[in-house]
């Protein structure tokens, strides 16, 4: 279907329906339940691990297929937001244009970085790319702040000119229909809410893995792997390399800047800290975490950070209390006092235990992890069919 | 690509998936309809509590958590009470809050405005908190105070001290009881002028942000009141570490005061270095080199170590004030957690009863009923004197304390000394100020979320 053989075809449908079900599926506890800390089905984290999926999947374009580490990926994500929020704040509040632009905006910055960065490759391509996104975030920070509005970050005020909003809703909305609307349905004990937000976010998504699983099969993508595998053997054939990389940077590129102008869609505010060095290591983290070169790889590893960053941090002492209050005093302390290490304002050191883990034991990423489970449970199976030794995509 | 195998079939299919796409999220219509925002049902209201746990600000942060859970505590029964025995209003009694049992949910802000708002979301769409509670930086609870002024629940801001809080960026559903940099540039004025006469030549370190920018115009405003003049300022990047290459140039410049919008390890790097260059020790125009550093913490205090000695600066309270309300919360902080509260920790617990107080008032949890009932209230007994929560900014107008660093310091957390309590009076401005956004700035209107 749609130009995709039969394997890429279940992929495709696999990802679509866990994403389209996910409302459903990560709310997997009754909201009353002590094991309700543990559902993520609420809009705005499944809005951030589907952005966050738009973005690692991106990056996954540039560094998956042509190894080139780019530190500055965060940039793109900031900008792309910074013009989303000036769409809301000069037209109206409509997505439509705020993302069009963002995406525009995105991939011209990107020309100019990566026309820059590419004239070098391996660690000096990822110096430059990271000073290329600090400059732009310090710039945001203070120099730029009549355009940025500094730290406080870019917000819409009812004093913009917002010269197309008429009688339109003050919220962001795709042509009437508000991004914050949504049905909650009850179900015994379970709540699901099926917001708006997150269904554009899916929606989207959904076209840039299928964009991206084109790209991964095309002669363009091959070609990328070529730069992957030996970039000079390629340059030595006579072929010019530097017009593939620069494509794959810019559309790289311009999937963060979609990125970014979903997350302002979702939530009008772009903060300069989105475009600091850290954010940008974190695309790395859930890149490798996932599984680099892989094509669900990324947003795994997307919506594992994500997930970790927002459940785990809210687990307090208070909440280990609650669980652990069966057990007799001294113990409780004990136990509680320990865990509370690796919850709570510790979610970081728990995040890096996980990450050290996947990388020594698992450098395919948690790609592999699955992989090696799904060989696990067929050679256990009696039939004996010898597993397929395609490599993971 | 490869294969370009468009039949007619195929793409009149794929249309057909495309418009049912398209047209699925039309069934979804606003939410169930519910009085207002995570109205509370059951025996049980929630608190958020949304403070930097990691990063620069965790200092600040974790205390006021502390603070947080212990008013949380009082306002359920257990303990000692604190400063309810105190507080001027007398409607809360211990048993939670319209006999509902107070709960709490934190999270992590990072001193970043986009986790802090995710943060807060989840707080809001899971965990049903009925107000927010926290953050250590102006963009922070700027920007919180906007995501929950959208969503219909009440802000409660912490630890903030740009003008813009509850200036240009004012919310109907935000509320602010620490003070803010225009109250520190008039609160330390008189006591500068006192101190170091009117014939006074300034040099301005300030970090380049919202917040720093507004400290500097509220400090050079109020000290060239006072006849001084401002020789130069200079913007230092945030989270600089070295300021050598900015404290050189002071020494030739001809001024004779140093002010230091610095927060944080900013300030104690700035001050430290400073201090290392010799600047106390110089003399200049004839008169003795002096530094100022307009907001101070406890913990910056503590960083600095013996180089604050001598040196003014402001704060919204201190562990050390001698009146009823204080002595309850020190007791209280003190015997749980062993150490003397922050004024982070102060502003914070302070919020949360006021927050209390006011449904209690008001005999709603109603977001609305709750901003009318914040609105011009008047109240006591909470450590910084008669308080007023003006209605047109939702700002508190209290005194503010002038301090200085001490001399010699009898033990670890006595690291300042309460210069002069600078009445409310000489700190009020008016609403439409134009450090505060003019009379362009406006509360807008309440939302409960309905």
């Amino acid at each position: 279907m749609l130009g995709l053989n039969r394997k890429d075809t279940i992929l495709m449908l696999i990802v679509i329906a866990l994403t389209l079900g996910a409302p459903v599926l990560l709310n997997p506890f009754p909201a009353d339940s002590a094991m309700a800390q543990f559902n993520a089905g609420y809009p705005d984290l499944m809005q951030r691990f589907v952005i966050f999926g738009i973005l690692a999947i991106g990056f996954n374009i540039l560094f998956g297929l042509t190894g080139y580490l780019s530190f500055g990926h965060a940039a793109f994500l900031g900008v792309g937001s910074y013009a989303a929020v000036w769409m809301f704040k000069l037209l109206s509040m409509n997505v439509v244009p705020a993302l069009v632009l963002s995406v525009v905006v995105a991939g011209l910055f990107s020309v100019l970085i990566g026309y820059v960065s590419l004239r070098r490759s391996g660690i000096y391509f990822s110096i430059l790319t990271l000073a290329f996104a600090q400059m732009s975030y310090n710039m945001a920070y203070s120099v730029l702040t009549p355009i940025t509005n500094g730290e406080t970050g870019l917000q819409v005020y009812s004093n913009d000119p917002q010269y197309l909003l008429g009688n339109g809703p003050q919220v962001t909305h795709l042509f009437g229909l508000e991004m914050r609307a949504k049905a909650v349905v009850e179900m015994g004990g379970w709540t699901f809410d099926f917001s708006v937000g997150y269904y554009l976010a899916a929606i989207m998504m959904l076209a840039a893995f299928y964009l991206s699983l084109r790209i991964f099969r095309s002669p363009f993508g091959m070609m990328l792997r070529a730069v992957k595998s030996n970039q000079n053997r390629l340059n030595y054939t006579g072929i010019n390399s530097r017009p593939y990389t620069l494509a794959a940077f810019v559309i790289s590129g311009m999937y963060a800047g979609l990125a970014g102008g979903l997350l302002a869609s979702m939530d009008p505010l772009a903060g300069a800290e989105r475009m600091q060095w850290t954010a940008s290591g974190e695309i790395v983290l859930m890149t490798i975490l996932g599984g680099a070169g892989t094509l669900i790889g990324p947003v795994v590893g997307a919506v594992f950070i994500k997930y970790f960053e927002n459940i785990f941090s809210k687990i307090n002492e208070h909440v280990l209390h609650g669980w652990f209050g069966w057990l007799p005093d001294g113990v409780e302390d004990v136990v509680t006092w320990i865990l509370a290490r690796f919850v709570g304002e510790g979610w970081h050191l728990t995040l890096g235990l996980l990450f050290m883990l996947v990388v020594i034991f698992l450098p395919g990423g948690l790609v592999e992890g699955g992989q090696k489970l799904a060989r696990l449970l067929r050679r256990s199976r009696p039939d004996g069919t010898t597993p397929s030794n395609t490599p993971a995509e | 690509m490869t294969k370009n195998n468009f039949s007619r079939r195929g793409v009149l299919k794929t249309g057909a998936f495309a418009g049912a796409g398209l047209a699925m999220p039309t069934i979804f219509t606003a939410s169930s309809a519910s009085a207002f925002t995570n109205a509370p049902s059951g025996s049980s209201v929630k608190f958020g509590f949304n403070v930097p746990q990691t990063g620069p600000y965790s200092e600040e942060g974790l205390d006021e958590l502390r603070a947080q859970q212990l008013a949380v505590e009082h306002l359920n029964g257990e303990g000692d009470g604190g400063m309810l025995n105190t507080f001027s209003s007398k409607v809360l009694d211990g048993t939670g809050i319209l006999g509902k049992k107070v709960e709490f949910v934190t999270g992590d802000t990072q001193t970043k405005s986009d986790v802090a708002r995710a943060s807060a979301q989840s707080m809001i769409q899971k965990d049903g908190v009925i107000m927010i509670n926290g953050g250590s930086s102006s963009g922070v609870a700027v920007a919180v105070q906007g995501l929950c002024q959208e969503a219909g629940i009440i802000f409660m801001a912490g630890l903030t001290h740009s003008n813009d809080t509850t200036g240009k960026d004012r919310k109907a559903n935000g509320f602010r009881h620490f003070f803010n940099a225009y109250m520190s540039g008039a609160a330390l004025a008189p006591v500068l002028l006192n101190a170091y006469g009117p014939d006074r030549n300034a040099y301005h370190l300030t970090a380049d942000y919202t917040w720093g920018w507004t400290q500097q115009e509220s400090i050079q405003a109020s000290t060239e009141a006072i006849g001084w003049k401002t020789t130069n300022n200079v913007l230092t990047p945030v989270g600089a570490g070295d300021f050598s290459s900015y404290i050189a140039p002071v020494l030739n410049s001809g001024a004779d005061v140093l002010v230091l919008n610095h927060y944080g390890a900013d300030m104690v790097n700035s001050l430290t270095q400073a201090v290392q260059f010799g600047l106390r020790d110089k003399m200049v125009n004839g008169k003795q080199f002096e530094i100022v550093v307009p907001l101070y913490s406890e913990l910056m205090a503590a960083g600095a170590g013996a180089n604050i000695q001598g040196v003014y600066g402001s704060m919204n309270w201190n562990w050390q004030l001698q009146d009823a309300g204080t002595q309850a919360f020190v007791k209280s902080f003190g015997e749980k957690y062993g150490f003397p509260p922050s004024n982070a920790a102060q502003t914070c617990y302070v919020q949360t009863l006021l927050y209390a107080d006011a449904v209690t008032r008001a005999g709603a949890f109603n977001p609305c009923a709750v901003v009318e009932a914040l609105e011009g209230f008047e109240f006591d007994g909470m450590g910084n004197g008669p308080t007023l929560y003006r209605a047109d900014d939702h700002q508190c107008f209290k005194d503010v304390l002038v301090m200085k660093g001490k001399e010699n310091p009898a033990n670890q957390y006595d690291t300042l000394e309460v210069v002069e309590v600078t009445p409310a009076a000489q700190v009020t401005y008016a609403p439409d100020h134009p450090m505060f956004g003019g009379a362009e700035a406006s509360l807008g209107e309440c939302n409960d979320g309905a």
